[in-house]
């Protein structure tokens, strides 16, 4: 069995995944991706590889490098369009709207005029925010038209074409938290609840995170969630409306969980390794001449532990 | 760029911060593109060569990174 792990920088998260893949027999090739070169005629030795995981620090070098190794016919953790589908709030959110998954209420427009028209149909307080984006960057609450103004000039102005587009999300009156949870082969796997005074509930921008039992609400909408985008292994964040119960706000395809291990008491990376380990297997196993391998489960003790 | 610090197997290996020249230490091998952060000066730091180990300042975060 073969496995890979791409990066574009080894972080905390890589060298756990490595440490886990290894620690289960299963020592994963690091490529870099800055020093890859695809002939897109030539697949070479990326099919003997039986799972990539992508682990890029880069959507885009994320999203061009799974596209060309499905060209060949490499499984990739996740699925490039699965990674379309989460990197971008747009697309996320009409996902979840098509899979009749609670989400908050969304408009969008391409112009600065409809993109007033587009808040005031949210009302006040409306959060704008880029499709592609992340790290609680450039997320702006909106609570009056002279601020809407304001922003929609700015981006007109000063932002890439990519912030013309503007996305706007009704403000949702949680309770000063957020939820995030791992979700593992479409099993949630670990929570934990993001606390901020500020409105941005992001670890990135200063929440303090602790441990959450998946409730079965939650657990439901999230299988749902990460069903609908065809992900393997995704980080869901979610809200808690006074009013609409739980609501998938995004999800992330390329999650990081240094600082969940402990808070959770999941074994993130175990788990994942343990996934890509048994896509792996599958994997190999349907290859002519190749010696069957047994087919290793997640374990079942960590999910019993992380879903009540 | 002075050569890293040799060091026995189980000690912590070091190698001078391309930016203050403080020790930046790792308590495990390193590996080519690992990020480190300097904890004299907080610049981030990245692994471009093990064998010399060599560090060079991380590349500026670019709009589309992210989870």
């Amino acid at each position: 069995m073969r496995l890979a792990i791409l990066h574009t920088r080894l972080r905390v998260e890589e060298r756990l995944l490595a440490d886990a893949l290894t620690a289960r027999g299963v020592t994963p090739d690091l490529i870099d991706l800055r020093q890859v070169m695809f002939d897109i005629e030539r697949p070479e030795h990326w099919p003997d590889y039986d799972v990539v995981l992508d682990r890029s620090v880069s959507l885009t070098a994320s999203l061009t490098t799974n596209r060309v190794l499905e060209h060949f016919g490499v499984r990739c953790i996740n699925p490039a369009d699965a990674i379309e589908i989460c990197s971008d709030k747009l697309r996320t959110s009409m996902a979840l709207v098509g899979a009749g998954i609670p989400t908050p209420r969304v408009t969008v427009a391409t112009d600065p005029d409809a993109a007033m028209t587009a808040i005031e149909a949210i009302g006040y307080p409306a959060v704008l925010k880029p499709t592609v984006g992340s790290w609680g960057r450039l997320l702006a609450r909106v609570n009056d038209r002279d601020a809407a103004e304001a922003i929609v000039e700015h981006r007109a102005t000063l932002g890439s074409v990519n912030h013309h587009v503007f996305y706007v999300q009704e403000h949702v009156d949680k309770p000063g938290r957020d939820i995030r949870v791992f979700v593992v082969g479409g099993e949630p796997i670990a929570a934990i609840v993001r606390t901020s005074a500020h409105w941005v509930t992001n670890t990135a921008r200063g929440a303090k995170a602790a441990g959450l039992t998946i409730d079965h609400a939650l657990a439901d909408i999230c299988r749902r969630a990460a069903r609908c985008v065809n992900a393997d292994v995704v980080a869901i964040d979610n809200l808690e409306c006074p009013r609409r119960g739980y609501l998938v706000s995004e999800l992330n395809h390329s999650m990081e969980f240094r600082n969940s291990i402990d808070t959770s008491g999941v074994d993130i990376p175990g788990i994942v390794a343990d996934h890509a380990i048994r896509i792996a297997r599958e994997r190999a196993n349907s290859r002519p001449g190749r010696i069957i391998e047994p087919v290793v489960r997640t374990s079942d003790a960590a999910l019993a532990g992380a879903t009540r | 760029m002075s050569a890293p610090t040799p060091t026995a197997t189980s000690q912590p290996i070091t190698s001078p911060c391309p930016e203050c020249e403080g020790p930046v230490r790792f308590d495990r091998p390193p590996l080519a593109g690992q990020v480190a952060r300097c904890t004299d000066c907080g610049v981030e730091l990245e692994v471009t060569s093990t064998s010399p180990l060599t560090l060079a300042l991380a590349p500026e975060v670019e709009e589309d990174w992210g989870e």
